[in-house]
């Protein structure tokens, strides 16, 4: 569990009791059983909802096929008691074994993808399946009777005991959404959902917790595709593996509110009953009119809370608990005022070159930074700064060339590795995780870094006093002021404990004052002895701070040195200022 | 099988592989010009071609279309009318309803608006399924050419090996590929072209330059939709539809733009011209039922080879 979150864990678990005794007490009141029926297709729809919001509400991996998982657990269910005469007690978790597999499977080639590719090919996955399936002669497959022994066989004559085992499943998925929302495994899925390269900058290994995301939401699909066949008593490959089923977790935890523990529960509490009494009524009067009712239903309420319901609803009725103070740190932060031996050189670059096509972006570049300084990388629009700090945190790979961190080399290593060396990064343009505080948003940085509940928690507290944000640590990032938000990216940086921190035009769009407010944060740092690399393209913020500069232009080192040497350059002043000013200057 | 008529089926299967594909081409453009400049996932669109269907079915059989040009024209002409009324149809769906979850109004937001969009374009999807059946009934229906019945046969030079060209759909296929090109030439060399690809690439920078990014949204939903429609009259030739024959073919739309690459509307017509191929010749070798399911692991094959598409260019700045 991660710092900080007891009480509203405390408070979830506390609702989902609450809910859960309700709901049964009104199930167990009704004697009509397809409204019963119902009342059993809601928990294990919402379990689903839950399991498709892990992986594309949470981490942003929209997946457009998750009937794959569903599908597996039913058949595998079905297949299991038909052929095995296993029960399907175990065939469920049977299933849900296959369907882990299946992530990993589905999971490895797909995940190269990204954005609507990813989304579009998950769907394909269960329609190849589906009609395999057909071929092979599964087309409707009705589950044996054990009169013998029925509740050995998930077998019962009263309905209300299929809804009592739909609630177990709903609560043990919403479990398992607690555990992810509340540690750094779902911290982790909501900074690659952002932005997955600033969550890779800051050491997280995307790659696999997307994976771990795809297989625990995989597992939990299946779970609830098995107890759907067992509740239907007959599959076949559409009613588990089409194309609607895939579309069924999507529209309800849209509805309900995405990346929120409520709002798959939400959306199969409102959708399911209202498509189940259209179909029931309406459908009979005017057969599709169920349909354009439903559609309508769901246009107009996103409409009216585009973000889904509960976030909607949250914003406009539960008013903001005033931001929580940041609780004290329990250690000392012992890399302020680290030992630095000024002079030793912290970074070497040597020869780095990147081409791509016929531009040279980055050309037999050499400079090295010293323990305890802040060098100004300048250089024009286009000069190659941004692509030279891609190849330094492994974003990009270099054609040739060489850069070491303490000795070692940091070429030819993912962005999160080169991280876990001791380089922090920031981008040039932010992204925040809006509706988390403030403290949320450095955390991250720390968990990046694999350090320890504890000791994250102190490393975030102790950024947030270094960067001067400690006050409003407990503000929604989304009600920051820019200058906040640059502040914040730097102080995710220093969470992660960096031995060198790469800042990309930190002072972008700032106004002056705002400007000298960074300047000022970063002056701090450099005296506590951090070591800094930063980017501008504005020389005149840059010789307040900077102790060397390195100027680029067209991907090449143009000069190097102590500010005032560089700035009465002429190469350099030709570069900003052209030829004629050059002239003029001469005349 | 001899060699004979090994040929000659492989000769068929690429005949009908390019004629379906041409249209098929055409279908994708539509969705991919709502795709590519919009960056909306449009789940209605295979409604959209069911409603081309329809539109030109009305022309040609209630407009008098029929009956002004005849049963070897007028089918075709309907097809292309269906156009500009889809193009009407789709301009006011997304006046009234894409327009408030896309463009200006959700860039930059978390997830640029994505999630709205699905929601829309499902609930768009069901109403005009289940809408249709309520206005148009279940029963299949075809526009009638005699064309569709009867083919050209060309021999092939080996025995009596020969391949027959079926003349509905070769006409289609010609209408298909001049609507292609001409739709090229216009994203190409005029105005509104330039305009279109400049609210594509970077709405919020074609605002500053003077586009009203929104009308321009509007007019490429409407011709997306339009161009479909197109492709879907011209099906209509050949094949027996009714309101829910948009669900077969929106995942074949997909299929050909994320192959042809996403942001590339030429692209999107080898993509669709590709998926025809493929369920031509899989025919050659795997029983019907599995057509379907080489549609789908040609697919992935090649976008886990070729993650950008064939014609999509990867595209990422830190």
């Amino acid at each position: 569990m991660r710092n900080g979150t007891a009480a509203k864990v405390r408070r979830d678990l506390s609702m989902l009791a609450i809910l859960s005794v309700a709901y049964i007490a009104l199930a167990w009141n009704v004697t009509n059983s397809y409204y019963q029926l119902i009342l059993t297709l809601v928990p294990i729809w919402a379990a689903f909802g839950v399991s498709w919001n892990i992986l594309s509400g949470y981490a942003g991996q929209l997946s457009f096929g998750h009937a794959s998982f569903f599908g597996i657990g039913g058949y595998v269910m079905t297949l299991a008691l038909v052929y095995w005469n296993l029960t399907p007690w175990l065939g469920i978790p049977l299933g849900m074994v296959v369907g882990g597999f299946a992530a990993v499977l589905i999971g490895t080639p797909t995940f190269r993808l990204r954005g609507h590719y990813f989304a579009l090919s998950m769907l394909a996955y269960p329609l190849a399946v589906l009609y395999f399936l057909q071929y092979f002669g599964f087309q409707e497959m009705s589950l044996p009777m054990h009169r013998e022994a029925p509740a050995a066989y998930l077998e019962f004559s009263d309905p209300r005991f299929y809804t009592l085992v739909a609630v177990g499943l709903l609560i043990a998925a919403v479990f398992v959404c607690v555990l992810v929302e509340n540690s750094r495994f779902g911290l982790a899925l909501l900074a690659i959902r952002q932005n997955e390269l600033a969550a890779e900058a800051a050491g997280i290994d995307s790659k696999t917790w997307k994976m771990r995301a795809l297989i625990v939401s995989g597992m939990m699909a299946a779970a609830a595709g098995g107890l759907y066949a067992c509740v239907q008593l007959v599959v076949t490959p559409d009613s588990v593996f089409g194309m609607l089923v895939s579309a069924q977790p999507v529209v309800l935890t849209l509805f309900g509110g995405v990346a929120s523990l409520w709002g798959p529960v939400i959306g199969a509490a409102f959708l399911v009953p209202l498509s189940k009494f259209l179909d029931a009524y309406a459908g009979n009067v005017l057969p599709g009119i169920q349909g354009v009712v439903y559609g309508a239903a769901v246009i107009a309420i996103i409409l009216a809370a585009p973000d889904g319901l509960y976030w909607t609803l949250r914003d406009k009725f539960w008013k903001k608990a005033a931001p929580k103070p940041i609780p004290t740190a329990s250690k000392p932060d012992h890399l302020a005022k680290a030992s630095v031996t000024a002079g030793t050189p912290l970074m070497k670059v040597a020869g780095l070159s990147k081409s791509f096509g016929g531009l040279r972006a980055v050309s037999d570049v050499s400079f090295e930074i010293a323990e305890g300084e802040i060098l100004g990388i300048i250089g024009p629009n286009g000069a190659g700064k941004t692509t030279l700090f891609n190849l330094l945190n492994g974003v990009l790979p270099a054609d040739t060339g060489t850069a070491t961190l303490s000795g070692q080399s940091m070429l030819g290593k993912k962005v999160h590795a080169v991280c876990h060396m001791g380089v922090g990064r920031t981008f040039q343009v932010v992204r925040s995780f809006p509706r988390l505080p403030l403290f949320d948003n450095v955390i991250v940085g720390a968990y990046g870094a694999g350090l320890s509940d504890q000791d994250a928690a102190d490393a975030a507290i102790h950024a947030l006093h270094r960067t001067g944000l400690a006050d409003i640590a407990g503000v929604e990032a989304g009600s920051l002021t820019n200058k906040q938000l640059r502040l914040m990216e730097l102080a995710r940086a220093l969470a992660g404990r960096p031995k060198l921190l790469l800042l990309d035009e930190t002072l972008a769009g700032l106004g002056r004052e705002e400007c000298d407010d960074i300047l000022d944060v970063l002056k701090r740092l450099r005296d506590e002895g951090m070591t800094i690399g930063i980017i501008e393209h504005t020389m005149h913020a840059m010789l307040r701070i900077a102790d060397r500069f390195v100027v680029l232009d067209h991907g090449a080192v143009l000069a190097s040195g102590p500010p005032r040497t560089v700035v009465e350059d002429r190469t350099v002043i030709e570069a900003y200022l052209g030829k004629k000013f050059l002239a003029k200057l001469d005349a | 099988m001899d060699i004979e008529s090994l040929i000659e089926n492989i000769a068929n299967a690429l005949t009908a592989g390019l004629t379906i594909g041409c249209i098929y081409g055409l279908m994708c453009i539509g969705l991919g010009l709502i795709f590519g400049i919009m960056k909306v996932v449009n789940f209605a669109q295979g409604e959209i071609l069911m409603l081309g269907m329809f539109a030109s079915l009305y022309l040609v059989t209630g407009g008098g279309v029929l009956a002004f040009l005849g049963p070897y024209v007028g089918p075709f002409v309907g097809a292309i009318l269906a156009g500009p009324i889809i193009f009407v149809v789709g301009a006011l769906i997304h006046k009234f309803l894409i327009s408030r979850v896309s463009g200006l109004k959700t860039a930059g937001s978390i997830d640029d608006g994505h999630f709205g969009q699905l929601i829309v374009t499902l609930g768009i999807s069901l109403i005009l399924q289940n809408g249709g059946m309520i206005v148009f009934g279940s029963t299949p229906f075809t526009v009638r050419t005699p064309l569709s019945s009867s083919a050209i046969e060309v021999g092939l030079g080996i025995g009596d090996a020969s391949v027959f060209l079926n003349k509905a759909k070769l006409i289609a296929c010609a209408v298909a590929i001049v609507t292609a090109l001409a739709l090229y030439m216009t994203m190409e060399f005029t105005r509104i072209g330039k305009a279109l690809r400049a609210a594509a690439d970077n709405p919020t920078a074609a605002t500053y330059m003077g586009i009203d990014v929104d009308k321009y949204y509007r007019m490429a939903f409407g011709m997306g939709c339009g161009i479909t429609a197109i492709a879907g009259g011209l099906m209509a030739t050949y094949l027996s539809f009714g309101p829910f024959v948009g669900f077969d073919y929106v995942i074949i739309m997909y299929s050909g733009v994320v192959l042809g690459g996403i942001g590339s509307i030429m692209g999107a017509f080898w993509g669709g011209l590709t998926v025809g191929f493929v369920q031509q010749f899989s025919a050659l070798i795997l029983p019907p039922q599995l057509q379907n399911a080489a549609i789908f692991i040609v697919f992935l094959l090649i976008v886990l080879l070729r993650p950008q598409g064939l014609f999509g260019r990867s595209a990422e700045r830190a």
